[in-house]
């Protein structure tokens, strides 16, 4: 069962069969740029990074970014930059959350990706982001981002409490920046 | 080349040392008979066994094991004897299976000292048999040749040593069962798959590190950076690497494969790179053979709605001692973050109070009634309710910690663990340098039950300074300096002393530089059983002779490794790694010296001259700051309990104390003696 999402959209983290989710990932994929021919190490290679902030009541707490793959407490795990891309299949950068070892003053996680070479999603082929359970491999949501007009970053989603559970939401805002700290501005209002 | 033998088949063995390694699915007793030329036994004492695990030419283990390597040098057997018969057996009594048909058909392989397999035999078809002569070596004309025989004994020991015609046959099998049977006793139970003793190994393979001489040092996937430990602050957020372990109390996992036995799966492995002749050493400085890793341990299956219980060694690793070292990372690693979880749910629960009660104070509706009373209850309600979820957490975690820390505790074998463990009573001098060595403990405040033992990897790659500056302890009571002195350098007295014993025989050198003579007593352990290389150097004199001959040897081998000629160093040159104790620093020091301690510092690690320097900082305050990269590059320790040491992850101030010899304890003596002694040839 794959949503694929659109903005604003929001779906409960509660499994099928009632059970809450206890581990997701967010994976971001994207086509490396073509090879030119000779030295075609000289490609412009394009560097996406996801990234993960943590927050407490509106008040950023941690990030988990290329910089800091762990979060303090250990719950949110980036599994290592990816410079270049892939083939624009697979997850080229994730990201981990056990859930369940969310700190409790956590109340919500916010995803966001960025184009660190600079290039905008127009010029970025077969971008995407998605929400697996990690227990099962199950894809919970889709993003393209191919299309995603002139922006060099997006706010994906977040995962927020809700009750004893989580939910997520789809946000999808697009946004300039490098790096996460850039989009401070406007994931503020989404919170 | 390995010729993997079948029943009756022989092989020429190529060299007089060898290692014969026999793995099992299940511990199984390795023996040895001499037998004369008609294979008759003549005596007991032509017996090596678990009882006897010594005789000339022949060492065998003292338990039982699910693997074992023998060490065999042929050479050294007397000449009366013409047939080496390695035998296994099946330890009676207890739970463990009675008859080798019910377990995995057991593997040995004869090697060489490299690693190298000659021969390999796996013994197949044994069915009711609980005794089997597995390999014969024999003189054939002068040279030794090794045959494959499997031949079972289901009457056991006794009927094998029967038909060697050995005087009192049943009664030695009866003696061997009981030593074993002892030995098993005294054994920790946990881990199944090889005890403390089952994988000891010449290290002639091993010129990289047994030297002294070379300096990369292997850190394999997975394991955790090797110098972690670091002075409080320095590590930030930007840690780079998330080492081993994944985060979170991990319920153990069962693993299917545990009863295979490792000789079912390709039990010669990679060929050993030592044999090459190219230029580039491929294999990994510390993997020497390519033996397939014993199974882990399994975990018991968990109670329904129960996480499972821990276990010893749960964690990757290609021996035990690898797995329990990185066990122990990934225990420090989750504690570090389930309280910097806790911390950080308790600051903003502070800080969301302070912002609310703040709020409450300047809303002027609030001046009358009990309107602000009952908000600010409300707000100091939320805060309460957070701090115990948090709290919650925090223990949970902390008792899943807590579990696992007694089950590992008791399993780590004696570079790991605690002095007062019983696996120190069981000490023998070991064939190989151990991945790490203990230095103390961690614990923090707030997770007190969880101790974590403070590993450091070997060879060591920063010196040690036991600061025995005045400072308050944690409980707030002070020491008066000079007990602070002779408390830093008893603990140093007993790191060095661990260090001697985790080293191979003649691999460690331990000197003295006490200026004043004023740690005669301290240093009484040491120099009564004989370890240190001279009496501790004393006055001006003494320390300049000891730093010129150290500064020396650092040159010398690095000029013959920088001219890529570490065979050119000058005969009698000790290669050992070398230890120097440097009590209450700065006393006795020049200038000179100083310099010279401080390229110790700086060029020694490399090339295995290693500090323990004994100092109280104020006592070289004259220095000013120049003595401050000395201070930087040494990993500060202390001889009492103090929080000054962060973790690699998050910077919490851990509490370390050090390993220290319980009081009145002749452990250390023991251990010295048994070190001096293995070192006389």
């Amino acid at each position: 069962m794959t949503v694929n999402m659109t903005k604003g959209q929001a779906i409960s983290l509660q499994k099928n069969d009632g059970g809450s989710l206890t581990s997701v990932r967010m994976g971001l994929g994207w086509q490396a740029a073509p090879r030119r021919g000779l030295f075609g190490s000289r490609t412009r290679e394009i560097d996406l990074d996801a990234s993960a902030v943590l927050f407490a009541d509106k008040q950023p707490v941690d990030v988990v970014f290329f910089r800091h793959l762990v979060s303090d407490d250990g719950s949110v795990r980036h599994t290592g930059d990816n410079l270049v891309g892939g083939v624009g299949q697979g997850d080229d950068e994730a990201i981990l959350v056990d859930l369940q070892r969310v700190p409790v003053h956590i109340d919500q996680i916010v995803f966001t990706v960025n184009s660190f070479t600079g290039q905008t999603f127009q010029e970025v082929q077969n971008a995407f982001c998605r929400l697996v359970d990690e227990t099962n491999g199950e894809e919970l949501a889709r993003y393209t981002l191919a299309g995603g007009g002139a922006f060099t970053a997006q706010i994906m989603a977040k995962v927020h409490r809700v009750g004893q559970g989580w939910s997520m939401t789809a946000i999808g805002s697009p946004a300039n920046g490098r790096t996460f700290q850039d989009l401070m501005p406007t994931i503020l209002p989404v919170l | 080349m390995t010729a993997e033998l079948t029943r009756g088949q022989n092989h020429p063995l190529p060299r007089a040392r060898l290692e014969i390694r026999v793995s099992a699915g299940t511990p199984v007793v390795a023996g040895a008979t001499l037998g004369d030329e008609n294979g008759k036994v003549h005596g007991v004492e032509r017996v090596a066994h678990p009882g006897t695990p010594i005789l000339p030419g022949l060492e065998v283990s003292r338990q039982a094991a699910a693997d074992h390597r023998l060490a065999v040098d042929l050479d050294a057997v007397p000449d009366a004897v013409h047939r080496v018969s390695v035998l296994l057996a099946l330890p009676a009594g207890g739970q463990g299976p009675a008859r080798f048909g019910s377990v995995a058909a057991p593997f040995v392989a004869v090697t060489g000292l490299d690693g190298d397999e000659v021969a390999s035999y796996t013994l197949t078809g044994l069915e009711a048999e609980s005794a089997v002569v597995a390999l014969e070596l024999y003189r054939r004309q002068s040279a030794w040749k090794v045959r494959a025989v499997g031949q079972g004994y289901a009457g056991g020991l006794g009927e094998l040593f029967t038909d060697q015609d050995l005087p009192g046959a049943h009664r030695l099998a009866g003696d061997i069962q009981d030593a074993v049977a002892r030995a098993l006793a005294r054994s920790v139970p946990a881990p199944p798959a090889r005890t403390a003793d089952g994988d000891r190994s010449r290290p002639a393979a091993a010129p990289a590190h047994d030297s002294g001489t070379a300096a990369p040092q292997g850190t394999g996937g997975g394991v955790p950076p090797t110098a972690p430990y670091d002075t409080q602050g320095a590590q930030g957020r930007q840690t780079p690497a998330a080492p081993g372990q994944q985060a979170g109390p991990q319920p153990p996992q069962p693993y299917p494969g545990a009863s295979q036995a490792p000789g079912d799966s390709s039990p010669t492995g990679r060929p050993s790179a030592a044999t090459g002749a190219g230029p580039v050493d491929y294999s990994h400085p510390r993997r020497q053979h390519g033996a397939p890793p014993p199974p882990p341990p399994t975990a018991p299956p968990a109670a329904p709605g129960k996480p499972a219980r821990p276990v010893a060694g749960d964690a990757t690793g290609w021996s035990m001692e690898e797995r329990l070292y990185n066990q122990v990372w990934g225990m420090f690693e989750d504690l570090a973050r389930s309280a910097a979880a806790y911390r950080s749910a308790v600051d903003f629960a502070d800080s969301r109070m302070e912002k609310e009660l703040d709020q409450i104070l300047s809303d002027p509706r609030n001046r009358v009634g009990g309107q602000g009373d009952a908000a600010r209850e409300q707000a100091r309600a939320r805060h309460g309710q957070l701090v115990a979820q948090a709290r919650e957490a925090l223990d949970r975690d902390v008792a899943q910690l807590a579990a696992e820390a007694e089950v590992v505790e008791p399993a780590l074998p004696a570079a790991y663990a605690c002095w007062d463990s019983p696996v120190w009573h069981a000490y023998r001098v070991p064939m190989e340098i151990p991945l790490a060595l203990r230095l103390g403990d961690l614990h923090l405040s707030g997770a007190d039950p969880v101790r974590i033992p403070m590993l450091v990897r070997l060879p060591l790659e920063r010196g040690l300074w036991i600061d025995s500056g005045r400072a308050a302890s944690l409980d707030g009571s002070f020491t008066d300096s000079h007990e602070m002195r002779r408390l830093g350098l008893e603990t140093a007295v007993a790191h060095a002393a661990r260090l001697l014993a985790v080293y191979p025989a003649g691999e460690f050198t331990v000197h003295v530089i006490d200026p004043a003579g004023s740690g005669t007593q301290a240093l009484a352990p040491l120099v009564e059983t004989g370890v240190l290389a001279a009496p501790p150097a004393l006055g001006t004199a003494g320390t300049a002779d000891v730093l010129a001959r150290l500064t020396q040897r650092v040159d010398l081998v690095q000029m013959a490794l920088r001219g890529g000629a570490p065979d050119a160093l000058p005969p009698g040159l000790d290669t050992s790694q070398q230890l120097l104790i440097v009590n209450e620093f700065p006393h006795g020091f020049d200038d000179r010296a100083v310099n010279q301690l401080r390229y110790l510092a700086d060029e020694g690690p490399a090339v295995g001259v290693h500090l323990l320097l004994v100092a109280d900082r104020e006592d070289s305050a004259g220095y000013g700051p120049l003595l401050d990269p000395l201070w930087r590059s040494l990993l500060r320790l202390t001889p009492v309990a103090d929080d000054h040491l962060a973790d690699p992850w998050v910077g919490h101030a851990w509490t370390y104390e050090p390993s220290l010899v319980p009081s009145g304890s002749q452990v250390l003596r023991q251990i010295l003696t048994q070190v001096a002694a293995a070192r006389r040839p």
